[in-house]
């Protein structure tokens, strides 16, 4: 009972006006650049972020993780209305939220997708404020041994468990982790791979790259494919929003599902995008009725909404107990509290209570004021996509540009976006995974310097990382999940992934 | 309708998956040896107080070497396989559209400030690649490069690079 004290003590630090105000903001903008073609969750958030630069830590973080649940309610409306998925992860919603919405049924359709998204992230909500503390003040006792480990086990199991050819996924990692190293040694105080560039020596900043490889890569990528945005209109009636939350009860297999799918893949890098699919797929297998998924079936918009929003909200479930990020978002908000002076990890919820359970009640109330919203203001938000292209595209890369100077104030930083924005164009269409990199790029020097810690520690001996049951158990899972796929060939394991 | 005349019209491909990969393979190999012997340079070994900075990096680039050299071995072995299309030549102008553009504003926000920039970007592209009416640019430019100046210098006090016209004004 503890937590829900804590989590009353969260909501106390929230209820003030300006809070209040800047939740409506972040969700406005989330909403917005969810919807807007070429952006969404993570993208929006990187490029908002200097936005709360000069804000205190709270406020920051409470505008910013309500901009990412109005992008994730946003990317809903596009999936549905304009067959365009604004993320990877809501492409299993078009499956059925499109013909739906062809068949005249889109409010319906998006009452849906806004209520399972809203499920979803409640359950996982209610997963992070009853777990969180509990696995925060176990990894109190972690030393540097343990918590290279766990950098360990979240590297590999990316390698070992994600879709992608192995040797993409580690040339991610390993070039992510190399430019984290580059500039000054924490530990040491020398340059490193520098070659005397002073522009270098402050080291390649994490959230700068993440805006050149998400923002401007995909406004390339959208330019190319030139999208012809042809929406369909819709505004939601409280008598269709009421019809369909009448049916939820007989959904109630199928939510709790994709809600339990989503939990498991957000907390283990595993991924809103492969929950979607999953929980799709899940829910067609079970149906009495499996031809008629795709043909605008509700419970095909269902399974994936809560499954992919069950699965982006439980990745903030490591971030906030570990410091480790389960998704690219999450990295990303993990970038934000280190600017803002924080230090992430189990220490959060000790040094700064306020914080951590005003971030933990700022979900919980964004989420509803946020589906109050969606659902309220669907055709003003739907009419952005009717804005040229033409005009949206250079303003995003103003908004990119002014995200990557912000972060450190140097026009150096405005080239370098330039150019993450064309190895991630490249790396998008030839495979090369991005997520990977990014969580390589913001957890490099932690995992390097966890590692040296206990290499000082035990005087260079690699066996001080199977010392204890405890950090000899993860770090043998993790050598266990990067060999997966040669073990479980080699153990004659079939394993059926589901596209 | 729109769609299956851009296919029509889709032009012939300019480079193949295939030899993309293998050129980015070759760049990541490069960078690989290029890193890693500058982290020889700055000390592989072991101190008595552990690792030496050079350490940590250095294994990683031979990891990033190591993976590069599989990915460029499998591409070059594979010769026989059909590749797929990494970009027509329409495509490649269209993402040009928005390359050379954002480079020029990159190159602009250097001399003359953030905001021109910005106004100058988006009012030439909506004119230019848009084909929009010149009014309609020059007042959608106007008013979002005003907005942006006002949410960031003013009410979130997040300063941008300026130039000669925001000294103008005293700025």
């Amino acid at each position: 009972m503890e937590a829900l004290e804590l989590l009353f003590f969260g909501f106390k630090v929230l209820l003030t006006w300006k809070i209040l105000a800047l939740m409506m903001v972040g969700l406005v903008l989330g909403i917005f650049v969810g919807v807007l073609p070429g952006l969404g969750g993570p993208n929006g958030v990187a490029i908002l972020l200097p936005l709360t630069f000069t804000m205190d830590p709270t406020s920051a973080i409470v505008m910013l993780s309500c901009i990412y649940w109005g992008a994730l309610f946003g990317g809903a409306i596009t999936s549905i209305l304009f067959n365009i998925p604004g993320e990877a992860w809501s492409v299993a919603t078009t499956f059925d939220g499109y013909p739906m919405a062809q068949q005249g049924r889109a409010a319906e359709a998006l009452t849906a997708a806004f209520t399972s998204s809203f499920i979803g992230s409640l359950v996982a909500v209610l997963l992070i404020t009853f777990l969180a503390p509990g696995i925060a003040s176990f990894a109190l006792r972690f030393g540097s041994p343990e918590f290279f480990a766990v950098y360990l086990l979240t590297f590999c199991s990316f390698v070992g468990l994600g879709r992608e050819e192995k040797h993409k996924t580690v040339i991610s990692m390993s070039l992510g982790l190399l430019l984290a190293g580059v500039g000054m040694d924490t530990v040491s105080s020398q340059l490193r791979m520098t070659f005397g560039w002073a522009e270098l020596y402050r080291g390649i900043n994490f959230l700068v790259a993440v805006i050149g490889l998400f923002g401007i890569s995909e406004i390339l990528v959208t330019m190319e494919e030139r999208l012809a945005l042809r929406g369909h209109a819709a505004s939601i009636s409280l008598r269709v929003v009421l019809g369909v939350w009448k049916d939820l009860p007989r959904y109630w297999v199928t939510l709790l599902r994709s809600s339990a799918i989503g939990c498991w893949l957000g907390i283990t890098p595993g991924g809103a995008i492969a929950a979607s699919f999953m929980g799709y797929n899940l829910a067609k297998r079970f149906s009495k009725d499996p031809e008629s998924f795709g043909k605008g079936r509700i419970e095909g918009v269902f399974a994936p909404e809560t499954a992919a929003h069950a699965s982006g909200t439980s990745a903030l479930l490591p971030m906030l107990a570990l410091g480790i990020p389960g998704s690219g978002t999450a990295a990303i908000l993990l970038g934000g509290l280190m600017v803002w002076g924080l230090n992430p990890g189990p220490l959060l919820f000790v040094d700064h209570k306020d914080f951590a359970w005003g971030l933990i009640a700022s979900m919980y109330l964004g989420n509803v004021v946020g589906l109050v919203m969606v659902l309220s203001t669907v055709p003003l938000f739907a009419s952005v996509l009717r804005v040229p292209f033409a005009a949206i595209a250079p303003m995003i890369v103003v908004s990119c540009a002014i995200g990557a100077f912000a972060i450190q104030n140097a026009m150096f930083d405005i080239w370098l976006m330039l150019l993450f924005g064309v190895v991630g164009y490249v790396f998008k269409k030839i495979g090369i995974p991005l997520a990977p990199f990014t969580l390589a790029l913001v957890l490099g020097n932690r995992a390097e310097d966890a590692f040296r810690l206990s290499m000082i520690g035990s005087g260079g001996d690699l066996r001080v990382f199977w010392s204890n049951g405890l950090v000899g158990t993860i770090t043998t899972l993790a050598l266990v999940l990067l060999f997966w796929p040669l073990l479980a060939r080699l153990l004659g394991i079939g394993r059926r992934r589901d596209r | 309708m729109e769609r299956s005349q851009d296919e029509a019209d889709a032009g012939s491909p300019v480079a193949s998956n295939r030899s993309v990969e293998i050129a980015v393979y070759a760049c990541l190999l490069g960078l690989a040896a290029l890193l890693g012997f500058d982290n020889w340079h700055t000390g592989i070994g072991w101190d008595p107080t552990g690792p030496r900075p050079g350490y940590f990096p250095f294994y990683l680039s031979v990891i990033l070497g190591a993976a590069s050299l599989f990915g460029l071995a499998r591409e070059l072995i594979a010769r026989t396989q059909a590749s797929d299309t990494f970009v027509t030549r329409q495509q490649l102008a269209r993402v040009a559209q928005v390359f050379f553009p954002t480079l020029a504003f990159c190159l602009v926000t250097q001399w003359l400030g953030l905001y021109v920039a910005s106004f100058l970007l988006v009012a030439g592209f909506m004119y230019f690649v848009g084909r929009i009416a010149a009014w309609k640019c020059l007042l959608t430019a106007f008013l979002f490069s005003a907005a942006m100046f006002v949410t960031f210098e003013i009410a979130f006090d997040v300063l941008m690079p300026k130039g000669p016209l925001e000294a103008l004004f005293g700025r």
